[in-house]
C-alpha cells in the first residue's frame, strides 16, 4: 500500500468577504456568509492538525482574510506551531497598527495584490474606487516591517500591456518577488473570459517581456510568471497535482483538493467540522478519485510527462470537454485541444464589460471608459 | 556576509525527516552541501569564514570548497533564498 505524502501547504480560506469584486476572483460564484464562517477555535484546530500531519507553509486567503478580526491570534498560532505564514491580501484594509499586530503574530510573508499600474483602470477592475492609495500605503508600510514582502498581478487582456511597469512598481514598493500570473478561467473568470483573455498576440508580447525583466532583474527580485492555459501548449500542473501539495479549507469547512474543486459534478467533499484532516487527507473518496495517476485516461496514462503535470486541470477539463476526468484541453495532445484554440481565436473581439465578483453579482457592467479622465464613478459603487 | 533574506528561514522538518529552506509561497529542500552552507549562516559568519569551517571540517583544498560555496550561494541567490 502507498503511504500518501502529506501536504506541504494549507490554503486557509478564510472568508468570502471583500471590500473588492475583481471578475476574475477566485473564489465560487456562490460566495459563503460571514455567519458559516469556521471560528476561531475551529481554525485553530485546523492549524495543530495541519502541523501535526506535515504541513509547511499556512497561506492565510479569502476574500479579504483581514476581514477576520481573529486573523492575529490565527497567525500567532500558526507560528506556535512553527508553520511559516503567508497573508494573501488586497492591502486595502491595512494599517499601521494592524501590521504591527500581525508582524508581532509571527507573519513571515505578505503577498500583497495591485489590479493594475494605472490606477484607473485598476480601480474599475476591483470594483473600489480609492483602492490604489491604500494599496500603495499598504506597500510603504509592510516595506518597512520586517515582513518579507510579494506583490501580485493578475493579467488579462485589459491590463497585460503592462508587464514592464509592473515589474518596475514592484521593485519601487521593495518587493523581494513579483507575482504575475494570469487569469484562470473558472467560476468568475470564466464568466468573464470574454472581457479578459488575452490575444495570442499579447500573450506572446508579454512572455517576451518577461523574459527580459529576469535578465534585467537577476539577483534582485524573483520574477514569478504564470502563463495562460489558453496559450499553452502543455498543461500546468494544477496544484501541483490533485491532492499531493495542498489543501484548501473554505470559509466554512469544506476541506478541498483545490479552491475551484467544488464545481466538479457528482464529488461531495468532507467538512473539518466532521472529520479529520489526517483521516481526509488520507482517505477520503474525493481525495483519491485524482490523485497520482492510476485515474488518468491516455494521452496521459501513457506520456511521459504523467507525473510533472498530473494530468493538468480537473477543473477545467470539465468547464471544456464537460468531463473531469479528461486530459486537460490546454495539452497539445489532448483530443479536445481545439476548443480552447478557438477560444483563443476568438479572445479580443468581444465587450470589455465585466460582471464583478459580488453575491448575486451576474449583473452585465458597462465596458471600459476610454481615453484620459473618464469616469470611473458609474462603473463603480 | 551571506544572510536569509526577509521571509526565508531554514527549519528541519519532522515529517518528512529532512531541513527545508521555507520562502515566499515557496519551499528548497537543500542538498546536502547546500545544507552544510545554509548551517552556517548566521547573520555574522562572513562567507570567507564559511569557507574556511567547512574546508577545515572536510579537511579539503579551500579553492575547492570555495568553489562549491560560491555556486550555492550564487544559486540559492538567484532563487531569492540567500543574501550574498
Amino acid at each position: 500500500m502507498n503511504i500518501v505524502p502529506p501536504p506541504m501547504g494549507l490554503l486557509a480560506e478564510l472568508t468570502h468577504r471583500c471590500p473588492l469584486q475583481c471578475p476574475y476572483c477566485s473564489n465560487p460564484l456562490e460566495l459563503e456568509a460571514a455567519a458559516a464562517e469556521l471560528t476561531t477555535a475551529e481554525w485553530c484546530s485546523v492549524l495543530d492538525q495541519a502541523a501535526a500531519i506535515g504541513v509547511l507553509q499556512v497561506h492565510f486567503s479569502g476574500g479579504e482574510p483581514m476581514a477576520r478580526r481573529d486573523l492575529p491570534e490565527l497567525v500567532r498560532h500558526a507560528a506556535d506551531r512553527g508553520l511559516y505564514s503567508n497573508l494573501i491580501t488586497s492591502g486595502v484594509l491595512v494599517n499601521a497598527r494592524r501590521l504591527d499586530e500581525l508582524q508581532a503574530a509571527g507573519l513571515d510573508h505578505v503577498q500583497l495584490s495591485f489590479q493594475d499600474t494605472e490606477t484607473a483602470s485598476a480601480e474599475r477592475i476591483g470594483g473600489m474606487k480609492g483602492a490604489q492609495a491604500l494599496k500603495l500605503e499598504a506597500a510603504r508600510l509592510i516595506g518597512e516591517s520586517d515582513m518579507a514582502l510579494t506583490v501580485n498581478f493578475v493579467v488579462h487582456r485589459q491590463n497585460l500591456a503592462r508587464v514592464p511597469d509592473m515589474v518596475k512598481l514592484a521593485e519601487q514598493l521593495g518587493a523581494a518577488r513579483v507575482e504575475i500570473a494570469n487569469t484562470q478561467y473558472y467560476g468568475w473568470g470564466l464568466l468573464n473570459r470574454d472581457a479578459l483573455l488575452p490575444t495570442r498576440g499579447q500573450s506572446d508580447l508579454a512572455n517576451e517581456q518577461v523574459e527580459a525583466a529576469r535578465l534585467q532583474y537577476k539577483g534582485r527580485m524573483v520574477i514569478d510568471y504564470v502563463t495562460a492555459d489558453y496559450h499553452a501548449a502543455l498543461p500546468k500542473a494544477c496544484m501541483g497535482g490533485w491532492a499531493r501539495r495542498f489543501v484548501n479549507i473554505s470559509p466554512i469547512g469544506r476541506v478541498l483538493p483545490c479552491h475551484a474543486a467544488e464545481i466538479l459534478p457528482g464529488m461531495t467533499y468532507p467538512s473539518i467540522r466532521e472529520h479529520s484532516l489526517a483521516e481526509i487527507w488520507g482517505h477520503d473518496p474525493a481525495f483519491l478519485k485524482f490523485r497520482g495517476t492510476d485515474w488518468m485516461p491516455e494521452p496521459c496514462r501513457s506520456c511521459d510527462r504523467r507525473e510533472i503535470d498530473w494530468g493538468g486541470c480537473r477543473c477545467q477539463a470539465l468547464l471544456l470537454t464537460g468531463d473531469a476526468a479528461n486530459t486537460d484541453p490546454a495539452c497539445v495532445l489532448s483530443p479536445h485541444h481545439g476548443v480552447m484554440q478557438d477560444v483563443v481565436a476568438q479572445a479580443g473581439t468581444g465587450s470589455e464589460g465585466f460582471r464583478y465578483r459580488r453575491p448575486g453579482g451576474q449583473r452585465m457592467m458597462p465596458g471600459a471608459p476610454s481615453g484620459p479622465g473618464a469616469q470611473v464613478d458609474e462603473l463603480v459603487e | 556576509m551571506p544572510s536569509f533574506p526577509r521571509g526565508v528561514r531554514l527549519r528541519h522538518d519532522e515529517a518528512r525527516n529532512q531541513w527545508v529552506v521555507l520562502a515566499p509561497e515557496r519551499a528548497f529542500v537543500p542538498d546536502e552541501i547546500a545544507l552544510e552552507i545554509l548551517r552556517l549562516v548566521d547573520g555574522e559568519a562572513t562567507l570567507a569564514g564559511i569557507i574556511d569551517t567547512l574546508a577545515a571540517r572536510y579537511a579539503a583544498p579551500r579553492e575547492e570548497i570555495a568553489a562549491d560555496v560560491l555556486g550555492m550561494v550564487d544559486d540559492l541567490a538567484g532563487k531569492g533564498a540567500l543574501r550574498g
